[in-house]
């Protein structure tokens, strides 16, 4: 038999490389996995990177030179979308400078440099090489299968950090496919454009960034959002909907795409950019009530694999590396009192959830629920359409008075609803499903 | 800045190709009973086109960004799939 490591890690994201560098610095021997050429090479996400959970293994990253971060972000919107107007809401405070709250970021540069870390404290980088299945001994997992010739690596405890697709995760029975209905797909591109460019029409100043997440009738009558983020150099932009419902319209993801791109609002910011790069992946939305049992006899699970995201507030890297870290954690504490048991193991479940990971997730519970339930019409096209016809109509000087203004706009938004009634019910579930 | 056409986008990914295909489409028979064909629609690089004349679902792997949106949307469930070979498929510069 090969050599035994105290830990086989399976994915260098952000949840492979943070439980890697937590063992690594308590002295366990650790083999990171990773499918990609190198750490991040298959990675995408829309891009906001949050400083508190990074300082949690890293301190001060963001103060070195070279940090993997973009713009730090002093903006946050969140557009309503009509065919050709939006209504905007959004905040931006100097106090989020100091200490700077979150960042944009790109992860190829991102999930390396991250992963490096993990590699300085003495883990084991396995590059271009992917996991096919676990090893068992009866119902101890004891290894990982990879596709390199004699590539059977043993260890202690396996720590499944495959991302949304787990396809580890369904070999062992921890979770079912998910169904199109819990995971959305996003499709993004990075568009480059010049530096002084981008601080001017978004009226940034040095590094500062800001974002937009829209939705609305920009996603074509499914269940989605966009986002628009600021990079040094270049524009993130792109648009997710819940893959049952682009299954039913039957729309190519990179057309839905291109129809957000042109939309007024976003065409003119985004003009004269150059795509630079296509890309493509799916979001896990099943949110609380999916997340599957996270660690066993030999094995634990973390990040996307174990659907640890918070798809209302974008939070998803942030999660993962909390996971990460807590199961590191609870191995590392399982190797001084008597090995890698279930029950040892098990300090890691209770460990999340009495974290913000666990309670942000349950605040937010019904909201799959609603999403599934309702008619993505209603939420995505008819009220962000009312709303903006409303908010029309209270600015349109045209001799009406505002009580009567005011009256008018009330009428739309209940009209779109359904009712009187249809309204107080959606407002009352939209209010459930973010306070359950 | 349009760039409408999925050649132009997918031309912007760095591919390692490997020379079998990590997508196998279960049963043929399947795809020709299916009667939406949703895979010619969802898939962000157009892999999958039902070949009238073969009347088969042709599989053009090498453009596969390894989403996995087909692997959960085929409603019968009638692609198998894999991750490309450690190293293989699709490299992103920016992510
Ligand atoms: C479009 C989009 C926008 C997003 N926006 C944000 C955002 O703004 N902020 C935020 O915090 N989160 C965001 N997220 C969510 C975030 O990207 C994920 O939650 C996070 O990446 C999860 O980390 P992870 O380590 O669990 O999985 P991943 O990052 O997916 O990492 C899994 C790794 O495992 C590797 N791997 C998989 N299988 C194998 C195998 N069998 N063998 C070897 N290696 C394997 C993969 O190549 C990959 O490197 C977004 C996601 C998407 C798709
Ligand atoms: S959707 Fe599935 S069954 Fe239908 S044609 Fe495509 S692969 Fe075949
Ligand atoms: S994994 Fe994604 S890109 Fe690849 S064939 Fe399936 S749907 Fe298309």
């Amino acid at each position: 038999m090969s050599e035994k490591f105290d830990a086989v890690i399976v994915g260098a994201g952000p949840a492979g490389s943070a439980a890697a560098m937590t063992m690594a610095r308590a002295g366990l021997s650790v083999v990171l996995l990773e499918r990609g050429e190198f750490p991040g090479a298959k990675n995408l996400f829309g891009g906001i990177l949050y400083r508190k959970q990074i300082e949690e293994l890293v301190p001060d990253f963001w103060k070195e030179k070279n940090a993997p971060v973009e713009r730090h972000v002093v903006e946050q919107n969140i557009w309503m979308m009509g065919k050709e107007s939006v209504t905007k809401i959004g905040h931006r405070n100097d106090a989020y400078k100091e200490p700077p709250n979150c960042f944009t970021g790109l992860r190829v540069r991102w999930d390396s440099w991250f992963a490096d870390k993990a590699v300085q404290a003495g883990a084991i980088p396995v590059y271009e090489t992917v996991a096919l299945d676990v090893i068992r001994e009866g119902n101890k997992v004891v290894g990982v299968k990879t596709d390199r010739e004699n590539g059977d690596l043993y260890a202690d405890v396996v720590i499944i950090a495959d991302g949304v697709n787990s396809l580890l995760g369904k070999a062992m029975g921890v979770h079912r496919e998910w169904r199109p209905d819990q995971v959305s797909l996003a499709v993004k591109e990075v568009i480059q454009m010049p530096r002084e460019k981008i601080e001017d029409r978004f009226g940034l100043e040095g590094d500062e960034g800001s974002t937009i997440e829209f939705m609305g009738e920009t996603s074509l009558g499914m269940a989605g959002m966009g986002f628009l983020y600021t990079n040094k150099e270049t524009i993130s932009f792109g648009i997710g909907v819940m893959v049952n419902h682009l299954r039913e319209k039957r729309v190519k993801p990179y057309e839905l795409l291109e129809s957000a791109k042109q939309h007024p609002m976003f065409r003119k910011l985004l003009q004269g950019g150059e795509t630079k790069e296509y890309a493509g992946h799916l979001i896990p939305e099943g949110g609380f009530d999916s997340i599957p049992q996270l660690s066993g006899d030999g094995w634990m699970v973390c990040g996307d694999a174990a659907q640890l995201v918070n798809f209302v507030h974008r939070e998803g890297t942030n999660l993962a590396m909390t996971s990460g870290r807590l199961a590191a954690e609870a191995v590392i504490m399982a190797k001084q009192n008597g090995g890698m048991t279930a029950t040892n193991l098990r300090a890691y479940d209770n460990a999340i959830r009495a974290s913000f990971v666990m309670k942000d997730l349950k605040k937010y519970r019904g909201m799959h629920g609603l999403l599934q339930d309702m008619d993505p019409e209603l939420l995505f096209t008819k009220m962000p359409k009312a709303v903006n016809e409303a908010a029309y109509n209270m600015f349109l000087i045209d001799g009406t008075s505002k009580a009567e203004k005011q009256k008018k706009a009330v009428e739309i938004i209940k009209s779109a609803a359904g009712g009187t009634m249809s309204l107080l019910k959606l407002g009352y579930k939209g209010w459930r499903a973010m306070n359950g | 800045m349009s760039n409408a056409n999925i050649a132009d986008k997918l031309f912007m990914i760095r591919y390692k190709c490997d020379d079998v295909s990590h997508l196998i489409i279960k049963e043929h028979q399947s795809c020709m009973s299916c009667t939406t064909k949703d895979c010619n629609y969802f898939c962000p690089a157009d892999v999958y086109e039902w070949d009238k004349m073969k009347k088969q679902t042709s599989v053009a792997y090498e453009n596969c960004i390894e989403c996995g949106t087909c692997r959960i949307a085929c409603p019968s469930d009638n692609i198998e799939w894999v991750y490309p070979k450690g190293g293989y498929g699709i490299t992103y510069k920016f992510g």
